[in-house]
């Protein structure tokens, strides 16, 4: 059984809620429960009472260049799903939350602070029985006004990331070992990744994003818990200035939560760019 | 040429253009899934990595079983409960593949899947799916190269 989320340690618990609070709050009209999956069968098959959905591809990516919805794309978005500017909002998704921590890091480029993460996402809800339902609910529009997008606070570039490996800084590859290493996995004829070339960024510590949860139930690991990982093992410190990464930038806003959120360090930003990016770049050193 | 029945399927996909009916059609395949699993005297977990889709995220695997007639039976197992889009591609694999004429099979191209499940899927969940197809298409050819290898 998970330990209490107030128990655990991290420096802002606030921003985990538990399927306990979730289940509480389903009819509370300052809270909006969004799924967001890397499965886009899951949401229509069944979800939360009340849960709306906030697909990557769909909503939250601009479609004719690679980057995310503008300032007024964000306002719609959050318009049509009934989203005020003052609402808790909670994600929860499959895998472990990984594309519900994507989906909160896009939020948090628009300043939408009041968001938070259900602990375990729905695999826990699931495993604990709770209800889903496949009722799509439908909510008044809202007067949503967003600031215009920060892209510097918690999103790094490829120039960013080219100056951060030149200095020395803090890296962390959230892919397999196997894609950190360049080691060829796939059939003749199948994509390598999206990229050219298999490695990694020059420097960065290789820490798949799935040694933060507990797999039985998709929860995080406590704060000693991931301190004996990213700090005992891989030697990172709350001071450091960190990049994370992976292959479009999903997998690694779950590692940009754990240690932004949990562990409480001040600078780090996500690479969405990742691999996809890094391993097509002329003029860009590799590791293998 | 491809599979007869897949390329009707995918004919009969080309009219959805809502994006909830897709769903709707591709959660009822993959409520079949388990006409397409592996069957546990084929293999059991953990399975051999051999099997393993590449890039696939829901864990799935394919074993193409040989039979009398000089083709191929496709079965499959997706380990995550949750890797739906990889259950319903499974099920229509199998469906559409299995007792199909090698060169068919082999012919199958991997954009089936953007015409299946629609060109806003992920880069990332595309790719898996796409590995799939892959692993399937692969299968068929090496069974081509072993029947010539034998004649």
């Amino acid at each position: 059984m998970s330990q209490n989320i107030e128990d655990r340690g991290y420096v802002h618990p606030e921003k985990l809620v538990s399927t306990e609070w979730v289940a509480e709050h389903l009819d509370d009209p300052q809270v909006r429960i969004v799924e967001s999956n890397e499965d886009p069968l899951l949401y229509p098959s069944s979800h939360l009472p009340g849960a709306v959905q906030i697909d990557w591809t769909v909503d939250l990516n601009d479609h004719l260049r690679r980057d995310y919805l503008d300032q007024s794309g964000f306002e719609s978005l959050m318009s049509r799903n009934g989203i005020a500017r003052d609402m808790t909002v909670v994600f929860y998704g499959d895998r472990s939350n990984w594309w519900a921590c994507y989906a909160l890091w896009v939020f948090q480029l628009f300043g939408h602070d009041n968001a938070c993460v259900m602990d375990g996402g729905r695999k826990k809800w699931e495993l604990e029985g709770r209800e889903l339902v496949r009722e799509v609910p439908v909510y008044p529009h809202t007067d949503y006004r967003a600031p215009a997008r920060d892209d510097e606070t918690e999103r790094a570039f490829r120039d960013d990331v080219l100056a951060h490996v030149e200095a020395g800084r803090r890296m962390v590859d959230v892919r397999s070992p196997e894609e950190f290493s360049g080691e060829l996995l796939h059939m003749p004829g199948s994509p390598q990744e999206g990229a050219l070339r298999g490695g990694h960024i020059p420097g960065a510590n290789s820490v798949p994003w799935s040694r933060a949860t507990n797999p039985e139930d998709g929860t995080f690991l406590n704060a000693a818990g991931l301190r004996a990982i990213y700090e005992e093992e891989q030697g990172l410190s709350p001071d450091d200035d960190v990049i994370t990464y992976c292959r479009i930038g999903e997998r690694s806003s779950h590692t940009w939560f754990a240690l932004k959120y949990l562990m409480g360090y001040d600078q780090v930003r996500n690479y969405d760019g990742s691999w996809t990016e890094w391993g097509n770049l002329v003029n860009v050193p590799i590791e293998r | 040429m491809i599979p007869a029945r897949l390329d009707e399927l995918l004919e009969d996909f080309s009219f959805i253009s809502d994006r909830n009916e897709r769903a709707a059609w591709l959660i009822d395949a993959a409520d079949r899934f388990d006409e397409a699993r592996v069957p546990p005297d084929v293999a059991a977990p953990p399975y051999d990595e051999a099997h393993r889709v590449p890039a696939c995220e829901s864990d799935a695997f394919v074993w193409a079983l040989p039979t009398d007639g000089g083709v191929l039976d496709f079965r499959f197992d997706v380990l995550n409960p949750q890797g739906l889009s990889a259950m319903a591609l499974a099920v229509i694999l199998s469906d559409c593949c299995s007792g199909a004429p090698l060169q068919q099979v082999a012919a199958i191209p991997q954009d089936i899947v953007l015409k299946i499940f629609g060109r806003e899927v992920s880069m990332g969940k595309g790719q898996g799916l796409m590995g799939l197809v892959t692993m399937v298409t692969h299968a068929a050819r090496e069974e081509l190269g072993s029947q010539s290898a034998g004649a």
